[in-house]
């Protein structure tokens, strides 16, 4: 599966994103925001970080990075998106998934494992989750105050697109004030997925945690079934 | 060229956390405090003098960046 995680100025998980992806024996490569093509590539990452330093609104700048016009052409012809955190609010405001990011609640940035529930396990995403399933994997925004007004959420709700809440265990229950605990959402065809939670920081035992894996493995079972099924 | 100045504000149906956080500390400094908004301020120089094209372009300009239609409004005047 060639796989493309795009680094934009300010970016600064691109490099756990490549490596995650090499721990389950991908080779990844990473693509320069001002490139202009993602042609022959089977995934596109937008990864975590501050593009741009995330001045006027996070994600704002970085939507019109000289990359972006075609990833929104190779998501619009069903390619595989898959925004993570500040790569959530690329997406939102390219107006690839709906709604918008507000300050946390609260108004503290929080970097800290997190709670999540799988709502919708039939994605390219999610596969290996079993739906309902609870999972661990780390949150770390300041503006992931997800947002969106009655019909969107009715129409996300209505259409299965909401893929993760957040969910109170133990400590940790709606941790920015999201509508509807919204984690991640994917778009209504299932090929653009955004999420605020890192799964790259959840990949090996030794850094905390592994319920983040499942989603590479995911992708790549999805890849498998596709080629074989497909041409 | 004309110089625009920008307004931009959250949407009245959103929530503010900044600005409830300072409604929050004005009122405990006890003054007559109903509610507060936080928006942004912009400046925008244009190499452009005439009115009518620079009213489009800053109108441009506020849609597709310096403002997010999903959650904010946004206004400008021109001056010379």
């Amino acid at each position: 599966m060639k796989i493309g995680v795009v680094r934009f100025p300010g970016s600064s998980c691109e490099v756990d994103c490549l490596e995650a992806w090499r721990l389950v024996g991908e080779d990844p490569v990473m693509i320069w925001h001002q490139e202009t093509s993602v042609k022959g590539f089977d995934l596109i990452v937008l990864p975590g970080g501050f593009s741009y330093g995330n001045y006027l609104r996070p994600g704002s700048i970085a939507r019109y990075s000289p990359i972006m016009e075609d990833v929104i052409r190779f998501a619009k012809s069903g390619g595989l998106v898959w925004g993570i955190s500040n790569g959530f609010q690329i997406l939102t405001e390219c107006g690839l998934l709906p709604g918008a990011f507000l300050r946390n609640v609260g108004l503290r940035y929080i970097c800290a494992p997190q709670y999540l529930r799988v709502e919708n396990s039939d994605l390219p995403f999610t596969n290996q989750y079993e739906k309902g399933r609870l999972i661990q994997i780390p949150i770390s925004h300041g503006e992931g105050n997800y947002t969106i007004d009655d019909e969107g959420l009715k129409r996300l709700q209505d259409n299965n697109q909401i893929v993760f809440r957040y969910v109170n265990t133990d400590t940790s229950g709606n941790p920015n004030g999201s509508r509807d605990n919204i984690a991640g959402i994917v778009n209504k065809e299932g090929n653009v997925l955004g999420m605020m939670p890192h799964p790259e920081r959840a990949v090996e035992e030794i850094i905390g945690g592994v319920d983040g894996k499942e989603m590479f493995l995911s992708v790549l079972k999805h890849w498998e079934g596709r080629s074989q099924g497909g041409a | 060229m004309l110089k625009a100045r920008v307004k931009v504000t959250l949407k009245k149906s959103i929530l503010d956390p900044q600005g409830s956080a300072a409604e929050k500390a004005l009122k405990s400094m006890q003054y007559p405090v109903e509610s507060v908004r936080i928006g942004k301020f912009m400046e925008v120089v244009l190499n452009e003098d005439d009115k009518d094209k620079a009213e489009k372009i800053m109108h441009e300009i506020c849609q597709k960046l310096l403002s997010n239609p999903v959650i904010e409004d946004y206004s400008f005047e021109l001056e010379g």
